[in-house]
């Protein structure tokens, strides 16, 4: 119990993780919310990828680390991209009515 | 050894409740906030465990440019008035039970997979490549390898970021009409000929310029 281990660190990440998937599935209104959920996601990896480089004394998890945390920035400005231009197209950014595609 | 297992709980707490409110807050705004929140509290973790640099980089990054970013889209397409009701509401009610079934699923595969594995012994035995040099910072021993080993991928993610600049840069162009504005081609490529003219102005009768 007081004594932190890898386990700890894995069931944080994976709880994280988890949070991020029910705010992707369960989100209907703003997809705002959405990119923040994946960005939960990116964040629980590094999680995993910081504590396996820290128990195991290697240090390519942590170089990894600082890819993502390129990719997760990379892909936020993106996204965030996309979301300005819909909204300035159709007027709403709400997941319901960006039914387009009928998908 | 205590006081690390007293923090490590507090900050991943701190962690779970913020990414809960994340998706569950009603105010976009405010989601913005506990994400925020939920960075900066990770970080902690990151420099108590020994990870400094990734903790650093990880407030600059998110809380710094990331979050901020997002801060500013809210603002902007004003949103925070959207309602994030994901929980009320009759007609979109019926993915809720499937979702919540899917996600409780992952996770206790996700725990399953922490709780009952172990390593190999002779994996474990010749595995660190890069080992952790004890003697130095964590910084020192990111940037020694970091610009020998990864050159080409630390290079390939500075070209993502410059795509990735490039094309928020083009997405959110808009070419306005009826806006007056400079032409940098026509401006140079302007000759004397066009530009001036010498005119013999005589007594009593002035000049008319054409525009």
């Amino acid at each position: 119990m007081f004594e932190i281990g890898l386990g700890h660190y894995l069931i944080l990440g994976a709880t994280i993780f988890t949070i991020g998937v029910v705010g992707i599935f369960l989100n209907r209104k703003n997809i705002i919310v959405i990119l923040m959920s994946i960005e939960l996601i990116l964040l629980a990896v590094n999680i995993n990828l910081v504590a396996f480089s820290i128990y195991l004394n290697d240090l390519s998890g942590q170089i990894f680390t600082l890819f993502i945390l390129t990719v997760a920035a990379a892909e936020a400005a993106i996204g965030l991209a996309i979301i300005v231009i819909y909204y300035r197209n159709s007027g709403t950014i709400r997941v319901q009515e960006i039914d387009k595609l009928k998908g | 050894m205590i006081v690390h297992s007293i923090f490590f709980y507090i900050f991943s707490i701190i962690a779970v409740f913020s990414a809960v409110m994340v998706t569950v807050s009603r105010n976009t705004v405010h989601s913005v906030f506990f994400l925020i929140l939920d960075f900066i509290s990770i970080s902690c973790l990151f420099i108590m465990i020994g990870a400094e640099f990734i903790g650093m980089i990880m407030l600059i990054v998110y809380v710094g440019a990331v979050a901020v970013l997002f801060l500013f889209v809210v603002m902007m397409l004003n949103v925070s008035q959207q309602k994030n009701e994901w929980l009320s509401g009759e007609k979109n009610s019926k993915h809720i039970p499937i979702g919540l079934l899917i996600s409780t699923v992952i996770f206790f595969e996700l725990i399953i997979v922490a709780g009952g594995w172990k390593y190999k012994p002779e994996l474990l035995k010749n595995f660190s490549n890069l080992g952790i040099d004890l003697n130095t910072t964590n910084t020192h021993e990111i940037g020694k390898v970091l610009y020998t080993d990864y050159i080409h991928l630390f290079q390939l993610s500075g070209m993502i970021l410059l795509v990735a600049m490039i094309g928020a840069i083009v997405l959110t162009f808009r070419h306005r009409e009826g806006i007056k504005r400079q032409s940098y081609f026509k401006q140079i490529s302007r000759e004397r000929s066009e530009g001036v003219e010498v005119i013999d102005v005589e007594k009593n009768k002035g000049v008319k310029i054409d525009v």
